[in-house]
Parts: structure tokens; sequence; C-alpha cells
């Protein structure tokens, strides 16, 4: 009912603007359409500097009701992100004054040389020098915004710190599943057709296959699989080694000012060093439900905005705390090679013997 | 000049003979049926109805998808009973617009408004009305293939709609249509039969463009009247060139793209597939590149966002200079300008690209590449605002559209610099940044050139004026809301919210904007509903607008406005005109205008 009653409202509202519009263009021709002419253009030329004042406003108003809402006025979760922001900032300061200074002409000289009888207008085809001006100034910003961008980039994509912790991060529909290198420090080696979903979600190597002529990696034994959390820590250097089970998805972490995608077949990679913790960022932010997410930022199907993880980033003793209590998938799957269980065994045999 | 004269000579009295010929056949002999005049029309001003009218419909279609997807963000808690009704289960379950409904419409929207409204729409519109009569001929090159290149655009429009009427729903996995989410139908229902229909009206379309393309080519180069040199042409004329070369040199490498495609999906091919395992299923394909159909994709991509441009940059060029009644500053800056864009659109792709794992090498000369098209840009943008500076300005329709593609230009231009830097965009890819960013400088400018040219051309297309009070509400109205929807969009994407998002509110990080999101959606709503005003103006003056009694009613200097008020085919009754000047002597030696067709006098002073 109420949707008949909005959409009588709006026929309505149409047909009001269509009466007045077909009324004016009678009074332009009754009035002399010269004369008519006249009087729009000076009620236009007053709207664009009005445009242009309260957009400019607007432009102020917006930024106080969002600017606390975004990253901004937190300082970066990771090292690197300092010098994302950083040169947001930069680029800003940049990009805004171009911005402020164009607009201001644009509408300003709309207003400004709007049509007066009086006015003589300027014949004025080129100039060189004007040209070479405005050739040369943007050239030189964008030079200087360039070579401070690609150190930076060089610095992101460039190689992790050989201390950095590893982590391999593997996206599928519509989750995130992560595999730490375990005790020996070694990922063990994985083959897409071993995977199955319940037990071996990654397709690591556990044992032979003469049919896919692959031989059992002992390297795989002790590698921690987990899904949807990952552990780091804090002010330590780590690798993300990322892929992907099926379609393309991305690792977005918008509190660390990075990004990777998940792309099936060929690895990527990815590395950033922590600044706080998930306990300090509660605070920093006084939002006690505050987590790192994990965001998938390449469509990826129906789920795509589901796709959550959770970055848990603790102290060192908290990390090794939380390491010790890890079980390697392989041993969680056969648990006949456990060594925890076979001691069991071995003793329930001897109590047997004697 | 003397030896371009030489040059052409012989040609253009080869073209006046036969066109001579074929004038007589078509204004005495042929008697022109409904059919041959308004169908299967052969008559570029015909022509370019059709790709405008086809166009607006896909317009509302594209925007009235837009509203809808609106709704589910701005109101994801919402039910919508009545439009389970109108829509039926699979779009709407429970009142709720369903995910896959979302993805679907997204998609389509993306689609439909890049390729069929701000492509077919846009070039093909103009590019058919403007280049005969603006370089003085009597029709293209090969009015068949013209018309072939609308009904091509027509099929692809037939296989498109039916898209969204199949069991699975339409594709539904982003305009850029990555694999391998859009090669596998177990990965998503919409990349089953949806995607074949997407990617067979997609193949229609690339032949349709090139149809179209390579006529306008021709006939730029080889049509012109007696003393209209390349260097005096209109820079409409230049920029619908550009235009037209960038899409025949671009849309082959996108079509290879989807035929590579179409075998991945059809014939067991691995061109985009590797170690996949999907729905519980492993696959068997080995040793394909998902990268490489993205390599092929924004090698039409960047371009693509370029033949968008180009052609709005051509218009407003010529519409500032007649409503300033002055010059355009730089002429042949603005050409150089236009070409270097051309240039440079095939060497930036793959910054749409820095994130996927790309040779960060490789990566940072994208980087150098994309911000030097920043120079050419800001060189047009400071050539529009010399023009302004010392006219004497006429706030016309379609100048007002004009002036506000400038500042839309500069405003989505500018974040330009920020994607462009590849260490920015590995924070900002793919958040609402860059939805701000596109809508910004390539959807609701080139939007604002269309109209423009809409409003400053309608008179010639159909001798009857629009309602200017209807105009001024459409453009102020659709001015302030573009900026009221796309501007606080940047704030969303600086707190990393991601695109093609369906619901945040299970998000922690990004839940925040709930009430930002109505807002926007409110106001979308309300633009969309101005469109309405001007499609209303559009198809009522066509039979009731003001009649236009002046030939010349905006006083150009441009050769469309010798012709007659309401041209016949052929364009001009008699002989087509000679020129001996170029397209913008305004304000010259105290005179408001010198049409293109007067000689020069012997005591004119010189620029
Ligand atoms: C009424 C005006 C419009 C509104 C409110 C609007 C809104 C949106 C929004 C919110 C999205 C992002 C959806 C998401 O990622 O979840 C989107 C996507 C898109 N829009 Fe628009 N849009 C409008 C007009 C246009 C125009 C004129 C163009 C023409 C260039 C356009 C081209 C696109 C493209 C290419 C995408 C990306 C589609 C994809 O992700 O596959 N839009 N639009
Ligand atoms: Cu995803
Ligand atoms: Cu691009």
């Amino acid at each position: 009912m109420t949707m008949y009653l909005v959409i009588a409202v709006i026929v309505l509202f149409f047909l009001v603007i269509f009466q007045i519009s077909k009324a004016a263009e009678y009074v332009a021709v009754l009035k002399g359409e010269e004369q008519n002419r006249k009087q729009t253009n000076k009620v236009n030329a007053f709207l664009m500097v009005a445009f242009m004042v309260a957009g400019l406003i607007g432009v102020w108003y917006c930024n106080e009701l969002y600017y606390k809402k975004t990253l901004l006025p937190l300082e970066s979760a990771s090292v690197q992100g300092e010098k994302v922001d950083q040169m947001l900032w930069i680029t800003l300061a940049v990009t805004g004054a171009v911005f402020i200074l164009t607009q201001i002409l644009l509408f300003g000289f709309a207003y400004k040389y709007q049509e007066k009888e009086s006015r003589k207008v300027f014949y004025f085809p080129h100039s060189t020098k004007l040209e070479i001006l405005w050739t040369v100034v943007p050239a030189i910003f964008l030079t200087v915004l360039v070579v401070m961008g690609l150190r930076n980039w060089f610095y992101f994509t460039g190689d992790a710190p050989a201390d950095a912790m590893q982590v391999e991060v593997t996206g599928k529909q519509f989750g995130w599943i992560f595999r730490y290198p375990g005790k020996d420090n070694q990922f063990g080696k994985k083959y897409y057709k071993l995977i199955d979903g319940a037990d071996n979600a990654l397709g690591l190597v556990w044992k032979d296959s003469a049919a896919m002529n692959i031989k059992d990696d002992a390297a795989s034994h002790d590698d921690i699989v987990t899904e949807s959390t990952v552990y780091l820590v804090k002010n330590k250097p780590v690798k993300f080694i990322i892929g992907s089970r099926d379609v393309i998805h991305d690792v977005g972490l918008s509190q660390f000012r990075l990004k990777m995608d998940a792309v099936p077949g060929i690895p990527t990679t990815m590395w950033f060093t922590p600044k706080f913790t998930t306990k300090e960022m509660k605070e920093k932010t006084g939002n006690p439900n505050f987590v790192y997410e994990i965001s998938c930022d390449q469509m990826c199907g129906n789920g795509h905005y589901s796709m959550r993880g959770v970055i848990e980033v603790v102290t060192q003793e908290e990390y090794d705390a939380w390491m010790a209590k890890q079980k390697p998938k392989y041993l969680a799957v056969f648990p006949d090679k456990d060594p925890a269980n076979k001691k069991d065994s071995t003793a329930t045999a001897s109590v047997a013997i004697k | 000049m003397s030896n371009e004269a030489v040059l052409h000579a012989p040609t253009t009295t080869i073209t006046h003979h036969h066109d001579a010929h074929a004038d007589h056949g078509h204004e005495h002999h042929h008697h022109e049926t409904f059919i041959t005049k308004y169908v299967f029309s052969q008559d570029h001003k015909m022509i370019a109805k059709q790709f405008l009218i086809t166009g607006m419909v896909w317009a509302v279609l594209g925007g009235l998808m837009s509203v809808l997807f609106r709704l589910q963000l701005g109101y994801p808690d919402a039910k919508f009973p009545w439009l389970q009704d109108l829509l039926g289960k699979f779009w709407v379950e429970d009142g709720k617009i369903t995910a896959q409904a979302y993805y679907a419409l997204v998609t389509t929207h993306g689609t439909v408004l890049v390729f069929f409204v701000l492509t077919a729409g846009l070039s093909g519109t103009f590019a058919n009305f403007l280049i005969p009569l603006q370089i003085g001929a009597r029709d293209m090159a090969s009015p068949f293939m013209n018309m072939l290149s609308y009904w091509f655009f027509f099929a692809a429009s037939c296989v498109m709609l039916s898209s969204l009427f199949v069991e699975t729903g339409p594709f539904s996995g982003g305009w850029t249509a990555y694999p391998p989410l859009s090669a596998l139908g177990q990965a998503s229902p919409g990349s089953k039969t949806g995607m074949d229909l997407w990617l067979i009206a997609m193949a229609l379309f690339v032949v349709s463009s090139l149809l179209g393309g390579l006529n306008y080519i021709a006939t730029v180069l080889n049509m012109r009247t007696k003393g209209m040199s390349m260097t005096r042409m209109p820079l409409t004329i230049w920029a619908l060139f550009f235009t037209a070369v960038l899409g025949v040199l671009s849309f082959p490498v996108l079509f290879s793209g989807f035929i590579l495609l179409i075998f991945d999906r059809n014939f067991g091919t691995s061109f985009y597939l590797s170690d996949l395992y999907v729905n519980g299923v492993t696959l068997p394909n080995e040793g394909g590149s998902a990268i490489l159909f993205q390599h092929l994709f924004w090698f039409l991509g960047h371009p693509e966002v370029y033949i968008i441009l180009l052609p709005a940059m051509g218009m407003v060029s010529e519409i500032l200079s007649t409503n300033a009644r002055k010059p355009i500053f730089g002429y042949i800056a603005m050409i150089g300008s236009l070409f270097a864009i051309a240039i440079l659109a095939f060497l930036v792709w793959a910054h749409h690209m820095f994130v996927t794992g790309l040779n960060p090498f490789l990566g940072s000369i994208f980087v150098l590449l994309t911000l030097l098209i920043a120079v050419p840009s800001a060189i047009k943008v400071f050539n529009w605002l010399t023009t302004l500076w010392r006219g004497n300005i006429r706030f016309t329709p379609g100048m007002l559209f004009a002036i506000g593609f400038v500042s839309l230009f500069i405003s989505g231009g500018l974040t330009g610099i920020w994607l462009g830097n590849s260490a920015l965009d590995i924070h900002l890819h793919d958040t609402y940044f860059v939805i701000a960013h596109f809508h910004i400088v390539m959807g609701v400018a080139s939007m604002f050139g269309m109209f423009a040219g809409v409003y400053h051309w309608y008179p010639k297309m159909y001798g009857r004026y629009l309602n200017n009070t209807l105009a001024y509400t459409h453009f102020w109205i659709t001015l302030i809301g573009a900026y009221l929807i796309f501007w606080p969009m940047h704030y969303q994407g600086l707190a990393g919210m991601p695109r093609r998002y369906y619901d945040y509110s299970i998000w922690e990080s990004f839940k925040q904007f709930a009430e930002l999101n109505r807002f926007i959606s409110t106001v979308a709503m309300v633009v969309f509903a101005t469109q309405l005003l001007f499609l209303f103006n559009f198809f009522y003056s066509i039979f009731k607008g003001r009649k236009v009694t002046n030939q010349n009613p905006w006083g150009s200097t441009t050769l469309e406005w010798t012709a007659p008020i309401r041209p016949g085919h052929g364009n001009w009754p008699g002989e087509i005109p000679e020129v001996h000047r170029w397209a913008y002597d305004y304000g010259k030696d105290g005179r408001d205008f010198v049409p293109q067709t007067e000689p020069v006098g012997a005591n004119e002073s010189h620029h």
C-alpha cells in the first residue's frame, strides 16, 4: 500500500516539474527568448559559484564526519604501512592543492566570465610558454611521487629479512587455511591431486604414490595446519607464502596496509612486521571487539563477502605457548604414528607382558 | 599547406563526383520505406539515433540494477516482499535480494554501462552522427558496414538481455570476468549458462565495435571535404578518430582472450587453469596461467577507459569553445595530448595487476608509464580552463554538462595518481577508493560528456529543442548527486572496505559505514529518478519540442550547422561546402564567430 502511495507521490512530483517547465518555456517565448536567456544565464552563473562554495564546505564536512572512521587516525599496524601512510599524506597534499586550485579556477572563471553585453572576448588561441609551463610543472611533481613510490615498492616487494617467520596462506571458497612449517622449519611438499576435503585440505605428501610418481615427504609430517585464525608475533617479520585451491582470492590486510592475490597454481609472497598485539590494538582503538581481519579482496564467488580470516598478533611467549599446544596435522590423521600414542601403546604392551 | 591541397585535390574531386551521383540517387529515384528509413537504415544520422536510443535503454536497465544492489547495501536488514512479487524467487528470497542476485546485478551493471552505454551509446552515437557532418561527407565510407555495426550491437544486446532469464542466472563474477571463477561452472552458478551467453554477447559486441571503428577511421582519413585538412578538423573528430584507433587495436586482443576462455570452458583446454580443487572435485587441468587472462583483458580494459573518455573530451572541447565564444586554447597541444594519451593507453594495462604477484620490476615500469599519463591529462585540464578565461560564457545545458565534465575529470583524475603508484595501490586496490575513482573519472564524467553532446546536438538530430528548465534541473541534481554518491566512498576505501561485498555487517573493520551506505543509496535513487526527467524530456521533445528555426542556433563555426535544419540522407542538398579555416575562429577581429566555410579575408589578422 505504502508502495503505491510512494509511486503516486513521485508521479505527482514529476507532473508538477513538467508543468512548471512547460510554463517556463511559454513565458520565455512571450517575454522574448533573448532576454530570458540572459536571465537564466545569470542564474546559472550564480549557481556555479554557489556550487563551488557549497562543494568545498561539503568536502570539509565530509572529512569531519568520516575521517575518524578510516584507518588514518590510527597509526599503521605494520612497519611497512608507515611508509604507505607517509606516501598517502604527501600524495594528498599535492593532489589536494591541485584539486582546490583547479576547481576554484573552473567555477570561478565560469562565474566571472559569464556573458555580458559589454565584454569583448580575448582571442587567445595558444601560448607556447604557458603550455610548456603546465607540461613541466606536473612532470616534476610526478617524478617526485614516482621516486618516492618506487623506493617503497621495492622495499615492500623485496626479500623478507632472514629471521622472518614463514606462514603459508591458502585461499579456498570461502575461507583461509594456514600452515606453519613445524619443528624442522621446512614446509613439506604438497600436490593438489592429494587434496581431500576432510583430512588433507592442502594435499600434503604423506605417503608414497606410484600412480602419481611421488614419494612420502618427511618434512610434511610436522607441518601445523589451522583454519580461519593465524597467530603472528609482535615485532617479528612474517612472510606469507600465498596460494589458492580453486579461484583467485586476495589476502587483504587493511590495518597493515597491504594485500596480495592468492592465485591457483602460482604462489605469491608478501612480508611485513606487525607492530602491535591484538590486545594493544583493542586498547588503542578503544574497541573491545577489535580484531585484525583478513578480508578477501578479489571476487571469488557468491560467498566472497563472507570470506573472513583472523590474525591474532601476540607476544613471543604467548606464541610459544600456543604453538606448544598445536599438533601436526599428520599425527592427527594418523594417530598410530604419533610418538605420544606409541609410548602409550608400548606401555600397555609391557603391562600385558607382565 | 599548399602541398596538402595538391595531395588532396584529386581525391576530393573524385569523391565529389561519386557523391553527386549517390545524392542524385537518394533524392530522386529511391523511395524510402519505413524499413529502410528507420530499421535497416544506412543513413549515418539514423544509425546514430539507433545507437543512442539503444544505449539509453541500457542506461536505464543498468541504472535500475544499481538502484537494486544499492538497496541491498543501504538496507541490508530490510525486507522487500513487493520486490519478490516483481522479480521472482531467484532474485529475491524471503524479501531479501540474494547474494547471487546481488553479484549478477553488479556484474551486469558494470558490463552494460561500460560497453553498451559508454562505448556503443557514446562513440556509436557521436562518431556516426558527427564524423560525416563535421568533416563534410555525405555518409560513412561504408554505410552498409555501418548498418551491420549497429545490428551486431543489437544482437549482442539481445543475447545479454536473454542471460537475465536463464535458470542459473546471469554471469556473476564481475565485469572483468577473471578465470578460474568465470571458467568453471562448479565455482559459481553464474558461471554456467549465464557466462556462455555473456561471452557470446561480448563477442558480438567486439564485432560491432570493429565494424564501426574501421569505418570511422576510413571516413576520417578519406572523405574529408575540400579544404578540410587534418589540422582543421574540430577536436571532436580528432577524439573520435583516436577512439576508433584504440578500439581497432585493442578489441581483437580481448577477443582472443575470450576465445581461449571459451576453449577452457567447453573443450577441456588449460590456458588459464592449473592445480584446481573445486567444490570437492580435483580437476585434471595443469600448466595454465590464470594471470594470462588478466593481461589479455586489461590490454583492452585500460584502453577501453579511454575509448569511453576520449569522445567525451572531444565534445567537451568543442562545446566549451563554442559557448565561451572563444577559440579552444592550444589546439595543437590538445591533439598532441590526445595522441599521447592514445599511445600511453596501450602501455599501462598492468597497473590493474600490481598485486597479482606481477614481477615487481615490471610493476615499477608500469608505475612510471601510468603516472606519465597524468601529464597530457593535466595539459588538457589547464587548456580547458584557459579556454574559459576571458571568454563570454553562455550557459546552455550542453555547456553546463561540459563544465561538469571538467570538474569531475579533475576530481577523478587526481585519485588516479594515488592508485597508479603501486606502493599506495597495494593498500587501496579493490576497495571503495577504486569504485570512487573510476566512477567519477570514467563513469559519471563520460556520462556528462554524453549529456553535453546530446543537449548540444539535439537540435541537429531532431530539428527541435529540449526543454531548458528540465535540462537545468537535470544538470544540477545530477552534478550534486554524483558528488554526494561518490565522494564519501573515498573514505570507505581509506578504511580498507573491499568492493563487491554483499553485506558488511559481519566485519568488525567495515561495519561502521552502515549509515553512510544508507545515505549513498538514497541519493542514488534520487539521481536515478532525475535521469527519468531527462528521458522524458528527450522523447517528449522529439514530437513536441520547440521547433528549431535558426540553422545555426549556437553560433558555431563547424560544418554540421551549414546543413539544412533537418538534413536528408546525403546531408547537404547541393554541393558539399568547402572549408577555408580551422574550427575555432570565435571572437576573432571583433567578430563573434567566423564559420569554417568563410574564405580567409585579405586583411584578417594571423595568429
Ligand atoms: C546511478 C549511478 C551509479 C551508481 C549508484 C553506481 C554504483 C556502483 C557501485 C556501488 C558499485 C560497486 C558494487 C560492488 O563492488 O559491490 C558499482 C560497480 C560498477 N559500476 Fe557503477 N554506479 C553507477 C553508475 C555507473 C556508470 C555510469 C558506470 C559506467 C562506467 C558504472 C560502472 C561500473 C563498473 C564498471 C562497476 C564494477 C562492476 C564490477 O565490479 O564488476 N557505474 N557501481
Ligand atoms: Cu573473495
Ligand atoms: Cu587502467
